[in-house]
């Protein structure tokens, strides 16, 4: 790696583009990237880590991968080739999560595939990994995993406590049929939180949160 | 029958915008204004219904378990199912990319409407996300020739360009309105796209089996239906089931 003699592998730069896409310049919240899947993945936690995984794996080695290749590419057919680098990443993933999470990956069904399609992939590939060295390329791809997986937990976190009254599948708040816990004074799950709709609204206001903490990201 | 049935279910209870979340990045870019917003969409039902067919003609007689058999009855044991992700992104990429040169060559008036959206189409999760259901349905037997790939390929397209065209004419409105700060823009969208994917759900509702001859096997044909049509994930299978549930 030529550039780490100028530059540290750590250096302040690459360490910025791993924190800044964990708040400031986040893929979900604030580049609106890569929607689709983060919405749909987000009933239990589970599910949401194994997502975060294999977009991280997908987006850094990908990243890479486009870097290495960024001058042999021709600008013309460039989206075509991003293309081909992530579905063969995609497959590789699919691949392995079908022999070794098998219940994972029905669950995930179509949406594995989709990461093929994920807009934050595409998006860094064209923004930083045509113009970027590999280790750089890699940090960046990592950092925006991260962010992406971020705010995955958070509202997977929070899906599947109300929802389903548990936290990765142990059931934290008693048992809702032997009312145990918090049950027996009444409590109930609430089962909308589990539907489709409730997911916008939770990314809504995780962003509500977060805007709010950070000022400088509010839209004028 | 069965077409309306497929038709009605892709387009307003199996919403790719609503239900799956499917091509949610250009949903929330490109909804400011109600004329682009008719553009995207009408070329998401233009790409939709070339993709998806042409999908499915791969899948039938390349990827599936032993579909290379026409080659030659030696390569039945074959199955490139593993294949899937890559042709079919090359294809709707391939696709993209000629739709467009044949519109500028032929429909300069056409391309400068729509031209503009179709690079964005390519990478739209609503384009491979059709392919990706149109192949998990046809495993799980749901639909079983052309005619309801394309009823479904058309009908998920009309779903989705509907979507956006409703959002736009809700954000055009909202620009008078006077939002929380750190809700502005985005914030806001998400909570309204929730607030649509709730009054959607209610299309859950609706008896598909009222379009069929013979009524005394309603609700048992409904459950078994359902329970087939609905994917793996979780989450669908949990709202198509409990707004049965309620109907019934």
């Amino acid at each position: 790696m030529s550039d780490t003699n100028k530059e540290g592998l750590f250096s302040k730069s690459n360490i910025k583009l791993i924190t800044n896409p964990l708040n400031d310049d986040n893929p979900i919240s604030v580049q609106v990237l890569g929607i689709c899947s983060a919405l749909a993945v987000t009933v239990q936690m589970k599910n949401a880590f194994v997502m975060s995984i294999s977009v991280i794996a997908v987006i850094a080695i990908g990243n890479v991968i486009i870097s290495l290749l960024r001058n042999y590419i021709p600008s013309r057919i460039r989206i075509i080739v991003q293309l081909v680098v992530a579905a063969a990443l995609v497959i590789l993933v699919d691949q392995i999560l079908k022999a070794y999470a098998y219940d994972v990956s029905k669950q995930l069904s179509v949406f594995v595939g989709l990461i093929i399609t994920n807009c934050i992939l595409m998006g860094r590939f064209e923004a930083f990994a045509l113009k970027n060295k590999p280790w750089p390329s890699f940090l960046d791809g990592l950092g925006n995993g991260l962010g992406y997986g971020f705010v995955l937990m958070v509202v997977a976190f929070f899906r599947e406590l109300l929802g389903s009254g548990k936290i990765w599948g142990y059931p934290v708040l008693g048992d809702p049929i032997e009312k145990t816990g918090v049950y027996s004074m009444g409590y109930i799950n609430n089962g909308l939180v589990i539907l489709a709709p409730m997911a916008l609204l939770m990314v809504g206001i995780f962003i509500w949160v977060q805007r709010g903490i950070n000022k400088k990201l509010i839209e004028k | 029958m069965e077409y309306v049935n497929i038709f009605v279910k892709s387009l307003f209870i199996e919403n790719m915008v609503f239900a799956y979340f499917l091509g949610m990045c250009s949903f929330l870019a490109v909804s400011k204004k109600v004329p682009t917003a008719v553009g995207l969409g009408a070329a998401v039902i233009f790409v939709q219904v070339i993709t998806v067919p042409l999908n499915y003609l791969i899948y039938k007689y390349v990827l599936e378990p032993g579909a290379l058999k026409w080659i030659d009855p030696s390569f039945e044991a074959l199955d490139l199912s593993f294949l899937t992700f890559i042709l079919f992104i090359a294809s709707v990429a391939t696709m993209v990319q000629l739709v467009e040169m044949i519109i500028e060559k032929y429909s300069p008036s056409l391309y400068n409407s729509l031209g503009l959206f179709l690079p964005l189409i390519a990478v739209n999760c609503a384009i491979l996300g059709g392919s990706l259901f149109m192949q998990q349905r046809i495993d799980a037997g749901v639909y079983s020739n052309m005619g309801h790939v394309l009823t479904f390929a058309f009908a998920s397209g009309l779903g989705w360009a509907i979507a956006i065209i409703l959002m736009a004419a809700i954000r055009e409105k909202m620009e008078y309105s006077n939002v929380l700060a750190p809700l502005r823009g985005l914030g806001i969208t998400f909570i309204v796209t929730g607030l649509m994917a709730i009054g959607f759900m209610s299309f859950g509702g609706i008896d598909l089996n009222a379009f069929n001859k013979k009524p005394e096997l309603k609700s048992a044909d409904e459950k078994t239906e359902i329970s087939e049509v609905a994917p793996a994930s979780p989450v669908d299978s949990i709202s198509v089931g409990s707004v049965t549930k309620r109907s019934l």
